[in-house]
Formats: structure tokens, C-alpha cells, sequence
């Protein structure tokens, strides 16, 4: 069924009898071309444009809970394409491309909403800093605009402009990213990747991977053994266990970041601001919740749940930012696991196991990418090569030196 | 979470700085690249009970060994990191 205005004013005067489920709920069959494990964004999206784009459909997306309960509904929903570096830029790049177009194309609401995002500085090092980003990033082509005090003062009246520690010398803008609903995201892609006959297989673990002479045969699974000639790996925050069942040991460490909503206020914040004199993050949603983030907590952790330092560190950034919220409460507070790579960039690439393909590594910054992450991982399963713009994201990097490294902080599982 | 320290009693975790695995044995120096590379990149990463290295910066500055589980938090030992390695 295809969403359209006529379709709900159809409804509407047919009490809503006949909206139909979004995705089917098939059992899963034997035997499939290709297996994605993970229904996250990541997995649902390589799902889709496997139909889309390669015409591959028989594919199944096995999710061992229920569509939008994993990391997919655990993030702060920002969309940027702001990166420095070759291997990343036009790759994000595309990301927002996709992002722009993605309503349409998937015949759903994702909510993508380009209110800006401004990444503060608070000192000429760091303007110089924000000043080379905008640079590489106009030189790929992508929208950058450097603001000055009064640029963001316009902009952004409420911030603590004169803070005696960290006053705000200016900020660099994208005015072409901003935030997208995440569910919606997850649910669009499912629907859209049903709608081309892609299986979507909730409530289906994976418990093994099964490897013959090198090349893998299938998955094991809770609901048995599905046979496939090709298994793409898309579970982040849980990669190094799910490559483990297939020998893999990866560059990867698991560690948890919070997230927090506010409760609902007035019209305060029209775009998305980050802090730069510490690691904060903040937006208001539709509801009016303030939604925002800071760093990892810091040490290996699978438990979708964090401690109380860093919630202090968090609130300290906020108020330090907004002195306005010191007030505010918050609502909801969440944990989610985070493939933390040791370069702070992604792997899109084959494995060294024939026909099993990794996607991981995402650090916290998958959801953005969910729409390119997809396009490129079809990409690489269905042709069993990369395509130009993850060609960089390679999973034998750390061992050739070729690593992507954003920060320019050498090995270490806490960059992004 | 709230880190028993063998010198200084239990104490917030804020008071630790965190260093990951403390199973790792640094390769000699004429290693090969992939042993450095195993090394400096490659990890268990398990859900589940892990050995960590945790520096008690902000208190007796004592690295420790913690043995915790990764999926709950728990922690199950914690020894002087000093005295761990003479009774391996």
C-alpha cells in the first residue's frame, strides 16, 4: 500500500479499515542469496538497496529483537555531513544526499529536517581548526559556512556568549544538516525493503556462523539454520561477538554512550548546536524535548546503561552552554552500545571469510550514515567489492597503516 | 559504578582512569609488524567478565587489575597490578 494525502483522506472516511501492516512477519525460508544480520538502520537500509539498486531479492534481514529496539532508537538523530578527511567526506557526503530524498524514495515520513548544525568554537586554535574543516568540506563540494560572534548571536541569542571560560568566538555551519525521527527511519526502510521482497525476520538470533573451506555456508539461528552464499554482518555495539562466531577478532572495543531528553518546553532551539569547549551535543525535538549527548562513558561496557559521572559531565556542558536549562529535568535518559573502531572511523569491506562481509565500527556516529552505510554495503555484497566511496573503510587498514583518522590521535577505541 | 581499591577502599569510578585490557603482553621490539599489529589494534572485546587496567589516579595512583563483567558492571576482583604480575 502506497502512503499518500488521498490515501488518508481515504481512510478518514473509512474509519482507518484499511490500513494494512507496514512489513510482512514471514517465517524464514531455508535458503536465501543473501543474509543481513541486523535489523538496525544499517542492516534494514543494505536490505533495501540490495532490492533497489542490485536487484537481489532474495534477502532476508534477521533481527534478534523487534525492529527499532537497538541502537536505532537510541541516538540524538543528528544528520551532518561534516568531515575532514578523503575517505569520509564524500562518503557522508552521500549520506545527506540520501537523506534529501529520502521521503520520496522511501514513501515514507522520516521526519529529515535541515535546521543546521553549528559546531562552536571558543578559541583561535579551534577556529583555525573549524576554518580547515570548512575548507576541505567546501572542496568536496559541501556546504560550510564559517560564522563569526555576531553570525551565531543572530542565530542564537540564548547561548552564554560572555562565559567567562568559554566565550564563543563563532561556530561553522551546515545549514544542510540537521535531524531526521529515527524510528521512522527504521520503520521506512523496513517497509520499503518488504515492498521489494526482502524478508524482514524480527525475533531471529543469530547463535553461529557457519564456514566451510573458507567461504560461509549460513547462519545458525534460534529459528534454525538458513542457508546463504552471502551473510553481511550489521550489528554495531555487538560486531567483535558476532564476527567472533566466524573466527574474526576485530579492532573494535564495545562501550556504552548516554543520551537524555529534557521534558518538553516552548520553541527554543531551531537547529543543532555542539559545544566545543567539551563534548556536547544538543537539539529540540519536534515535541519539544531537549535532546542531548556528550562522550562515552570511558571503559568497555555491553550494558545499554550508564553511570552517574558521566550524566554530571553532561548536565555541567549543558547549563555551561545554556544557562537556561539548569532548571530543566530530565525525562529519559538512555545507554547505547557503541562499536568504538581504533581510528574512530567505520569498516565497510569483505572479510577474510569468502561471502562474509562486515559493517562496522560506527563509533557514535552511525545515524547519520544509516542511508550510505546501506548503499555502500549493498554495494559491497552484491558486486563482493567496494565502491569508490567506502573503498577507504577497509577492515585491514590497522594492519596496512592506511587508517582513517579523523582526530589525528593515533590507536585508541575513544575517537570519533 | 564504585571500584573496591585494594589501598583505598571502594571509591567512585570517577576517581579512576580507565586503560582497557591488562591481558595484553607488549611485543619485543623487533616483533613483527602483525604481532605489533595484534597488539595495538586487536581486541576480545567480551560481554562478559573482562580484565581491565584501571589507574586510581585521583587516589593512591596505583594501577590495579579489575576483573568485571561487561554486560552488568559487576566486579568481581580487583588486585594491585604490581603484585598480579609477581604471582604470574
Amino acid at each position: 500500500m502506497s502512503y499518500s494525502l488521498l490515501r488518508i483522506a481515504r481512510e478518514a472516511l473509512r474509519g482507518g479499515s484499511g490500513w494494512t501492516r507496514a512489513w510482512r512477519d514471514p517465517q524464514p525460508k531455508p535458503q536465501y542469496d543473501a543474509i543481513v544480520v541486523g535489523g538496525g538502520g544499517h542492516g534494514l537500509a543494505t536490505g533495501y538497496y540490495l532490492a533497489k539498486e542490485h536487484s537481489l531479492t532474495n534477502v532476508a534481514v534477521l533481527e534478534k529483537g523487534w525492529i527499532g529496539s537497538g541502537n536505532a532508537g537510541r541516538n540524538t538523530t543528528i544528520i551532518r555531513s561534516n568531515y575532514l578527511l578523503p575517505g569520509n567526506e564524500p562518503f557522508y557526503e552521500h549520506s545527506m544526499k540520501l537523506w534529501e530524498g529520502l521521503e520520496q524514495d522511501l514513501n515514507f515520513n522520516t521526519m529529515v529536517s535541515q535546521r543546521g548544525v553549528l559546531n562552536l568554537f571558543h578559541s583561535d586554535a579551534a577556529r583555525d581548526a573549524a576554518a580547515r574543516r570548512g575548507n576541505a568540506m567546501r572542496l568536496h563540494g559541501v556546504d560550510a559556512e564559517l560564522l563569526d560572534t555576531a553570525g551565531v548571536r543572530a542565530m542564537l541569542p540564548l547561548l552564554a556568549f560572555d562565559a567567562a571560560r568559554f566565550p564563543i568566538k563563532g561556530g561553522l555551519l551546515q545549514r544542510r544538516g540537521g535531524t531526521a525521527r529515527h524510528d521512522a527511519v527504521v520503520w521506512g526502510y523496513a517497509r520499503a525493503a518488504d515492498r521489494r521482497g526482502v524478508d524482514i525476520v524480527q525475533n531471529c538470533e543469530v547463535t553461529g556462523i557457519r564456514v566451510a573451506n573458507g567461504q560461509v555456508q549460513g547462519v545458525e539461528t534460534t529459528r534454525g539454520f538458513i542457508s546463504a552464499a552471502k551473510v553481511g554482518l550489521a550489528c554495531a555495539g555487538h560486531s567483535s561477538r558476532v564476527a567472533a562466531m566466524a573466527g574474526l577478532r576485530l579492532p573494535i572495543e564495545s562501550h556504552v554512550l548516554q543520551a537524555f531528553v529534557s521534558e518538553g518546553v516552548k520553541p527554543m532551539l531551531d537547529t543543532v548546536v555542539t559545544f566545543g569547549a567539551g563534548h556536547f551535543y544538543i537539539s529540540q525535538s519536534d515535541k519539544g524535548g531537549l535532546v542531548f549527548g556528550g562522550d562515552i562513558d570511558g571503559y568497555n561496557s555491553y550494558a545499554q546503561r550508564g553511570n552517574m559521572p558521566l550524566v554530571e559531565d553532561v548536565a555541567e556542558a549543558c547549563v555551561a552552554l545554556l544557562p537556561q536549562t539548569s532548571r530543566l529535568r530530565v525525562l529519559r535518559s538512555w545507554g547505547g552500545i557503541m562499536d568504538m573502531s581504533m581510528d574512530g572511523s567505520p569498516i565497510i569491506d569483505r572479510t577474510p571469510v569468502g561471502g562474509l562481509y562486515l559493517n562496522a565500527g560506527w563509533c557514535y556516529g552511525g545515524f547519520k550514515a544509516t542511508p550510505a552505510s546501506g548503499w555502500c554495503f549493498a554495494h559491497t555484497i552484491a558486486r563482493d567489492q567496494a565502491h569508490a566511496l567506502n573503498a577507504a573503510m577497509r577492515l585491514d587498514r590497522f594492519a596496512t597503516g592506511a587508517v582513517i583518522d579523523e582526530k589525528g590521535a593515533g590507536a585508541q577505541p575513544n575517537l570519533h | 559504578m564504585r571500584i573496591p581499591c585494594p589501598h583505598c577502599g571502594a571509591r567512585g569510578s570517577e576517581e579512576f582512569l580507565f586503560r582497557g585490557a591488562a591481558d595484553l603482553v607488549r611485543p619485543s621490539a623487533d616483533a613483527s609488524a602483525e604481532t605489533w599489529h595484534d597488539y595495538v589494534h586487536l581486541r576480545d572485546n567480551p560481554a562478559g567478565q573482562y580484565n581491565e587496567l584501571w589507574q586510581h589516579q585521583h587516589g593512591c595512583r596505583r594501577w590495579l587489575v579489575v576483573t568485571r563483567n561487561t554486560a552488568t558492571h559487576q566486579i568481581f576482583a580487583v588486585v594491585d597490578s604490581a603484585l598480579r604480575g609477581r604471582a604470574a
